[in-house]
């Protein structure tokens, strides 16, 4: 579709939780086990600051670094686990905290990890079907706040973050194929189970349990099965990376760069071997943000452009998996 | 046929922190005082690459010794 991923960026909140401070919290962990995870810092969304809070400032950080005219955003686009509020949307609030224009269309997406490539798709289809010009897309996440404190593994693993993308119409440039992918079954296997309409929070909500690794959580906080979701990643991933290949008329040799969501390294290095991806076209970026989930593949692709590794004209692929269970692959040509 | 032995030293060479010689087939691997969930998450992703069979967490918790385990991905190779 003619389309490109014209310019992105990312917003980290200030506070940080690095490995040392994670073995002050639990002295009975051997840090050099968790090495594979290959995370040694993550960013807080401290208290008193939301995430539509992080998405503005990482929207603000996208019109100062490219001098994109506020007035020609078409559409906006939030993706989040959190609201400002029950309801209005999140994203008619930030329309007008950009100063976006009135004439600016603006909803949410209640996606995780394979948010952005949903939000790229959608921005995509929507430049093309009411010939639109920009679509800005925000995602954020502030999970570690629904983490309990005593969650080992999770506080190990997530980070806090958000990230601006303006999607544009292009003459020249391609975006897309996309594969997709939902399977409802599996919705337990990452779930906050208390507190939405379903099971309003109660008194059972904040019963702690704890499993065979001593990692504590209750009915109203944070939940994953890491064992389910590896052997669905491992299972999912590579036939979605194939479909979309497929779809597109090329082979894994056409890619430049493969940048996946970050789940862990040693997942995605997994991943990487089992799909033959040489090292120098993939991407890892977990070292200093941990899982963001909505955040991690436009901060991987950020990194990447700093680094030299994402270059013009190279073509991309992306791929989103995770809580849902919920998955999507594209491609995008890069400028 | 791979042995126990050769299952053996893969977890080794993944675990590093092991030291060599402490797991023996009947080491009950779950009672070592190191063992996490990362650990588990390493012999589940072994089992995947190198011998092709999906164990569940499940799986992994019906296991005691690494007898069990190497009958487990033996029964599961088809």
């Amino acid at each position: 579709m003619p389309a490109k991923v014209a310019a992105f960026t990312y917003y980290l909140p200030e506070t940080t939780y690095t490995n040392a401070d994670f073995a002050n919290d639990f002295p009975e962990t051997k840090l050099q086990t968790l090495q594979k995870i290959g995370v040694e810092k993550r960013h807080i969304t401290p208290k008193g600051q939301t995430s539509s809070d992080l998405a503005f400032a990482a929207a603000e950080k996208l019109f100062t670094e490219n001098s994109i005219p506020r007035s020609e955003i078409d559409f906006l686009i939030y993706c989040s686990f959190d609201y400002d509020h029950y309801t209005p949307a999140t994203a008619g609030i930030l329309q007008h905290r950009l100063g976006l224009s009135t004439r600016c269309g603006a909803f949410d997406m209640g996606l995780g990890c394979s948010a952005y490539v949903y939000g790229i798709a959608t921005a995509v289809s929507l430049l093309e079907t009411l010939q639109l010009r920009n679509v800005l897309l925000l995602t954020a996440s502030s999970l570690t706040h629904k983490i309990h404190a005593k969650d080992r593994g999770n506080r190990f693993l997530f980070g806090d973050a958000a990230s601006a993308t303006l999607i544009s119409f292009s003459e020249k440039k391609q975006t897309g194929p996309f594969t997709f992918g939902t399977d409802g079954s599996g919705a337990g296997q990452i779930m906050v189970p208390h507190g939405g309409m379903r099971t309003p929070l109660n008194e059972t909500s904040f019963e702690e349990s704890t499993d065979e690794f001593g990692n504590v959580t209750t009915p109203a906080s944070f939940y994953m099965d890491g064992f389910g979701i590896f052997r669905f990643t491992v299972a999912t991933v590579p036939g979605m990376i194939e479909e979309t290949l497929q779809k597109a008329g090329i082979t894994r040799n056409d890619i430049d760069l493969f940048v996946f969501h970050q789940p862990n390294v040693f997942l995605n290095e997994l991943l990487r071997k089992k799909l033959m991806i040489p090292e120098e076209k993939f991407v890892h970026c977990m070292k200093d943000f941990g899982n963001t989930v909505q955040a991690t593949i436009p901060i991987a692709l950020t990194e990447a452009l700093k680094e030299g590794r994402l270059k013009p004209g190279m073509k991309v692929l992306l791929a989103g998996f995770g809580v849902g269970l919920s998955w999507a692959c594209g491609i995008i040509d890069y400028e | 046929m791979p042995s126990v032995q050769e299952l053996i030293t893969k977890i080794e060479h993944e675990i590093e922190e092991l030291p060599q010689g402490v797991l023996q087939p009947d080491t009950s691997f779950r009672q070592l005082p190191e063992w996490s969930s990362m650990h588990a998450l390493i012999i589940i992703a072994l089992a995947e690459t190198e011998y092709n069979v999906t164990l569940s967490g499940n799986d992994l918790r019906s296991c005691n010794t690494v007898n069990d385990l190497h009958q487990i991905i033996e029964s599961r190779k088809g």
